[in-house]
């Protein structure tokens, strides 16, 4: 176990590495942010100023050495739009997306797996075939477009929901979050839900293909022969048996959900890190850009290396160090 | 019986007339960019100026057509060549009440060019004042190097602080509300990054009382999300709203348009220097002498091109077409330049007489994320000037690739867009048709490298001209020069339209400026 830790960490190391390599290689071929920044009537002994504040004169190599040294220390340099460090910027904002892909994922398990499992059991009748007709449309739809309907039906027509932003929040261990107080819950819902509908529908095709191919299995005919009710037959071993794709599987797109629920947190002016990633990626802020990849990378290998872990638990035939 | 009917209508009058009124104290604007800092003097950019105006005033303010009003100033007037005194408004408080005085002014002066980071300074406001002397706790005088007769102007560029909460303060200190003391009609309650920023009323406030107690602006970059935000009810009044929705919302009876032109001049810029321009070329693609240097191209380029239908079309009507740097009725505007009227014909006989009847290959450049539909016009000027001969490509990319490599001189025609933000078009001329000069400060964006030594010598002699009528003649025949000679082809000014529900409506700036001030109550 703690090889496979140590293993696990160093190789990480070296793809933060050459990730922040990649990152400030990229911006610094599209361009110079003071170009987009400044403003056009500026004198060029301004912008002159302005790239040596930024310390943007220096050779590429420097400017990421002096990075790599910060980083070192735990600075990972100030934002050049906001002057405050991205760090912090960053930090700032990823409660209310991790709120948001919290509740996301919940709703995708809560509904997903059971729908899943219900067309799985009953696949040849109505209420099976719609659970997957609705699944194809989960898929096919595009987010930005779902998510301006719901806004559409949900906040214009009906008038039942707000159409955007975080509403109020209540702060838990300086946290603050939205879904204690009942404004913020009504924001919450359509943000989440339209977050929601992709990851539902690919639970409900995973769990449904697990149990299809589980109930095939001797285990459960061995099982059935035993006298167990079908109950617990579902409910207990199948159950066990389809978790492990669907774990793993999620487990990932849990990651991506964080990562990338810029589009819903755009459509919903959603104040997470997507919104601020984006605004960033436009003008060609790199230390948020760098600091923000960084932490989503870390982010993967840790939920990579929780997935292992619960695929362990799950599956006690695996073994965490024998994976070389 | 009468008197029981007489107490309920009393209570229901009461209620009604409660919940108008819980209302009416509040307002919310859904804004299409947020400020990247509450630092007044961190970024000069429209979102974080126009948010500074609720917290702090200027000196000098713009009305909503951008003339010059007393602000924190009363008075001001030239007192020799070279100085300039303002007289400043007395018993004005900030909102932690300290007083406001000319110690102010000069502590705002002094930090604008030591704001540290900042990628966008304020320096050019301020850097031509050598001395400033506080005459009394009201007056002050400013000595400038040369004759400044935009000195006023310059004080209505960026907005004063309070020496006493802002002495030693980071801009990390205006974001958290420690510094971020002004004078102006609300003091700022905190700023959630990316979901809202709330003010509360200054009731001491010099100016206009104003109707609301609470403000909440949130920004909501995307257009669809704005217009849904106002339809659902979520905000009172939304800005920029785009051309697209305008019919939609124009037919709905609980909303309210309000419309104004800008400042905001779409024109073309073309390379009139090198002799090997990078994206010219024959009709085979051969390298050809660059004929973007010919007057009589230049010419057929903006006859070639239908302003009337891009404002019509393409705009769905929110577009004027232009005829020099800013509107009809701005200080320094020339009466007798015209919007160049489509004439496809001439266009093709002006090609002809300049040595290309079949005409030559050309690339437009333009951004795709930066002005409204700019790529459709790229799109749409680049299908005319085939139509005349001049086989134009176009190529498009977002603002972030785009003004680096438009700066790096890699185009030769190119579409951009520029905003006076200070009313007045002496910068605008400097900027964009002065002969390119690091040393002087020059034609920073002059990406086409323009250059008539007669324009740069009447546009400098006018920047030393302090009497204004002078001073505006000179700027006049400047831009007849410039315009003239088509060192930019303008194509037209942008309309801005603001939606809000029914019961307000707004004053509309040219600017394109949100502010409470503008916004008007109708009962």
């Amino acid at each position: 176990m703690l090889a496979f830790l140590i293993r696990r960490i160093s190789q990480s190391i070296v793809v933060l590495l050459v990730m922040s390599v990649l990152v400030f290689g990229g911006v610094f071929c599209i361009g110079n942010p003071v170009d987009i920044l400044i403003a056009p009537d500026a004198t060029p002994a301004e912008r002159d100023r302005a790239i040596h504040e930024l310390g943007l004169d220096k050779p590429l190599p420097e400017q990421y050495m002096r990075f790599l040294t910060d980083a070192l220390h735990g600075d990972l340099g100030n934002s050049f739009v906001y002057n405050e460090p991205a760090l912090k910027l960053i930090m700032q904002r990823m409660p209310a997306t991790m709120e948001l892909a919290v509740t996301a994922m919940l709703m995708a398990v809560f509904f997903g797996i059971p729908l899943g499992m219900i067309a799985g059991i009953k696949s040849d009748t109505l209420l099976g075939r719609s659970i997957m007709r609705f699944s194809i449309l989960g898929f096919s739809l595009p987010t930005f477009w779902v998510g301006l309907m719901f806004i559409i039906i949900f906040s214009v027509y009906l008038g039942w929901l707000p159409s955007g932003g975080r509403g109020e929040t209540v702060e838990v261990l300086g946290v603050p979050v939205s879904f204690l107080s009942w404004d913020g819950i009504r924001h919450l819902i359509l943000p989440a839900m339209n977050l929601a509908l992709f990851k539902t529908s690919l639970a409900i095709r995973l769990s449904r293909a697990g149990v299809q191919e589980n109930i095939q299995m001797d285990y459960v005919k061995f099982a059935r022969a035993k006298g167990l009710s079908n109950t617990r037959i579902i409910g207990l071993h199948v159950m066990k048996n389809i978790m492990i794709p669907v774990v793993t599987v999620l487990g990932m797109e849990f990651g991506g959900l964080i990562a990338f629920a810029v589009v819903t947190e755009t459509i919903f002016s959603w104040p997470g890190m997507g919104k601020l990633v984006i605004d960033s990626i436009g003008v060609l802020d790199r230390p948020v850009i760098v600091a923000y990849l960084l932490i989503t990378v870390t982010m993967f290998i840790i939920i990579n290396l929780i997935v292992d872990i619960i695929y362990s638990i799950l599956d006690p035939r695996v073994r965490l160090g024998d994976q070389n | 019986m009468r008197q029981k009917l007489l107490i309920v209508l009393a209570i229901v009058t009461c209620f009604a007339f409660g919940a108008t009124m819980a209302h009416a104290e509040e307002l919310t604007l859904g804004l299409k960019g947020e400020p990247t800092s509450l630092d007044p003097h961190f970024h000069n950019v429209s979102a974080n100026n126009m948010q500074s105006l609720y917290v702090f005033d200027k000196l000098v303010r713009q009305d909503t057509r951008q003339k010059l009003k007393p602000g924190l100033a009363l008075s001001w007037k030239p007192v020799s060549d070279n100085v300039w005194e303002f007289k400043l408004r007395e018993g004005v408080k900030f909102h932690d009440g300290s007083p406001f005085t000319a110690e102010d002014v000069k502590f705002t002066i002094e930090r604008i060019p030591n704001v540290p980071n900042s990628p966008s300074s304020f320096t050019g406001f301020v850097s031509n004042i050598r001395k400033i002397d506080i005459v009394d706790p009201h007056t002050i005088r400013f000595t400038t190097e040369a004759p400044a007769p935009l000195l006023p102007r310059q004080m209505a560029a960026f907005p004063i602080i309070s020496k006493k909460n802002a002495e030693g303060a980071s801009t990390e200190d205006f974001n958290s509300g420690k510094a971020c003391i002004g004078t102006g009609a609300y003091a700022l309650v905190k700023w959630e990054r990316g979901d809202k920023i709330i003010y509360k009323r200054n009731d001491n406030y010099w100016g206009e009382k104003m109707p609301w107690e609470k403000i909440i602006v949130r920004p909501i970059t995307n257009d669809g999300t704005r217009v849904a935000a106002l339809k659902s009810g979520d905000v009172d009044m939304i800005n920029f709203v785009p051309p697209a929705d305008v019919e939609g919302l124009a037919g709905n009876k609980k909303l309210v348009l309000s419309e104004s032109p800008s400042t905001r001049l779409i024109y073309l810029h073309l390379d009139t220097d090198r002799d090997d321009s990078p994206t010219v070329s024959g009709n085979n693609g051969e390298k050809i002498k660059n004929p973007l240097k010919d007057f009589r191209v230049r010419k057929a380029i903006s006859k070639a091109i239908n302003r009337r239908a891009i404002a019509g079309r393409i705009m769905d009507g929110l577009a004027v077409p232009a005829s020099q740097m800013v509107p009809d009725g701005y200080e320094g505007t020339s009466k007798r330049l015209k919007p160049e009227a489509y004439d496809p014909k001439g266009a093709k006989a002006l090609l002809a007489d300049a040595g290309y009847p079949e005409g030559f290959k050309l690339v437009i450049h333009g951004p795709n994320d930066r002005y409204v539909n700019d790529a459709d016009i790229a799109q749409a000027v680049a299908q005319m000037l085939t139509k005349i001969g001049i086989k134009t490509e176009v190529n498009t990319m977002p603002k972030s690739v785009y003004f680096g490599r438009a700066s790096k001189l890699e185009f030769s025609f190119m579409l951009v867009g520029w905003a006076t933000d200070t009313g007045e078009q002496s910068n605008c001329i400097g900027a964009l048709l002065h002969t390119y000069d690091k040393e002087k400060g020059f034609g920073s964006s002059n990406r086409g490298r323009y250059s008539n030594p007669e324009l740069d010598a009447t546009l400098e002699e006018a920047l030393v001209t302090v009497d204004p009528e002078k001073h505006n003649e000179l700027i006049i025949r400047a831009t007849e020069m410039g315009i003239g000679d088509l060192g930019i082809i303008p194509i037209h000014y942008q309309v801005n339209v603001w939606a809000s529900k029914k019961g307000l409506a707004y004053d509309g700036r040219t600017d394109g400026y949100t502010l409470p001030r503008n916004v008007k109550v109708n009962k």
